[in-house]
């Protein structure tokens, strides 16, 4: 064997053999949400709706349910009536599963598959304010109750597919979701304390922002931030993760609209 | 039995040298680095490194990153990191050689840590285009680092 193609073996088994991380899920008794670990003026800003910010995009929200839109001039409301009551539990059950498209999709797809399909109005642009609102306002209607994402056999796959994501070590710094959120959240990342990643209040308020906005904002964050190119919004990669995060978390009662550091 | 035996070693010999090379590549263009046991003893520059620009890496979170993970006898800066081992003392418990070795392939000495190859290039993951085919930092960087860690010799913070 040269110098050269045993160099090149050696990088092979050091790439195998690093790629993924063993991944110990945390207990479910141990789990923690994102809230815990705030200093008390956070949790009191999220805890009372006069302070916490993201209530005004669900107030908003609550205006563009109710209002027409779309070639079809029909309102969110116009077909599912009032959304105290019948989108009571929903987001708690999201990503969920798309019979036509067969596969999963997440609370902001499925606006934008009732605006294209049923309004016939154009989709919004991810992160856009409307589309923000809206899912802030779906999202509220659960606030309290608990996550509850039971993978079937067609969901199964996607799950699966989205562990592994969070079990990938990736960028330039070559790190995974779980050596932080699994493994070693408590301990602080410069002055930060490393949470243990529950998507339990999205979209939400985070103070570095300043502004609302979804899971996969904050993913693209956690992403650059190890130097990997992040995947695009509304990438599968991305609906496979927050599959996988909201089962990782369920049981785990939603916050939306939460507030974050 | 024997000759089994022998066949056994043999393989078993093969492949530790196939996992554990005295040699190692750096980073496209860089110079390969010889591992000695635990440690790198040679400059991967072949010069030392300077210990004032050194320190000034340590403490660039947007360069070195290391108080992102690490704490130090930094007591003018804050929010330092707690994932890894205090950078207090390392120059007392450690030699030049076995820190430079941590820096580039701190895997080495333990197969579970978190902290990234410095001077890796190859065989990582979705790498961002504006970081693609470099190491987190350059030879003349790392020696530096070498240089002002390895004069990191008080315990005590």
């Amino acid at each position: 064997m040269s110098a050269g193609s045993r160099a090149r073996a050696v990088a092979w088994i050091f790439f195998a053999a690093t790629q993924t991380v063993a991944g110990a899920e945390i207990p479910l008794e141990e789990r923690r949400s994102g809230y815990e670990f705030m200093s008390r003026d956070t949790r009191a800003m999220q805890d009372d709706d006069a302070t916490n910010p993201g209530v005004f995009w669900v107030l908003d929200g609550e205006a563009l349910w109710n209002r027409k839109a779309g070639a079809a001039g029909t309102a969110c409301a116009d077909c599912h009536g009032n959304a105290r009551v019948s989108m009571k539990g929903v987001a708690a059950r999201y990503p969920a599963w798309d019979a036509a498209r067969r596969r999963p999709v997440n609370l902001e797809q499925r606006i934008n598959m009732c605006r294209t399909e049923r309004q016939k109005a154009a989709p919004l642009e991810h992160e856009n304010r409307d589309l923000l609102a809206l899912t802030a306002y779906v999202a509220h209607q659960s606030r309290g109750m608990p996550i509850t994402i039971a993978p079937d056999k067609r969901t199964e796959p996607f799950l699966n597919a989205g562990r592994a994501t969070f079990m990938r070590r990736q960028g330039q710094l070559n790190l995974a979701c779980a050596q932080c959120h699994d493994e070693r959240w408590g301990k602080k990342l410069a002055g930060t304390t490393i949470p243990q990643g529950h998507p339990t209040g999205y979209p939400l308020y985070r103070l570095e922002w300043q502004s609302l906005g979804s899971l996969q904002r904050r993913l693209r964050n956690c992403m650059i931030g190890i130097r990997a190119e992040p995947y695009p919004y509304g990438a599968m990669e991305f609906v496979e993760l927050e599959l996988y995060l909201m089962w990782r978390a369920r049981g785990m009662k939603l916050e939306t609209p939460a507030v974050r550091p | 039995m024997a000759g089994l035996r022998a066949i056994l070693s043999a393989a078993l010999a093969a492949s530790l040298a196939g996992a554990m090379p005295g040699l190692a590549e750096g980073g496209a263009g860089s110079p390969a680095y010889g591992i000695v046991k635990d440690a790198i003893p040679v400059s991967l520059t072949g010069a030392a490194g300077n210990a004032a620009r050194g320190r000034m890496l340590v403490l660039d979170r947007r360069v070195g990153l290391c108080l992102l993970c690490h704490s130090g006898p930094f007591p003018e800066e804050r929010f330092q990191g707690t994932i890894g081992p205090d950078l207090s003392g390392i120059g007392a418990r450690l030699s030049e050689g076995q820190i430079r070795l941590r820096i580039v392939e701190p895997a080495r000495i333990n197969t579970a840590t978190i902290m990234p190859a410095y001077f890796r290039t190859e065989g990582l993951t979705r790498v961002a285009a504006a970081f693609r085919g470099k190491p987190i930092l350059s030879a003349q960087q790392i020696e530096d680092i070498v240089a002002f860690l390895t004069g990191l010799r008080d315990e005590s913070r």
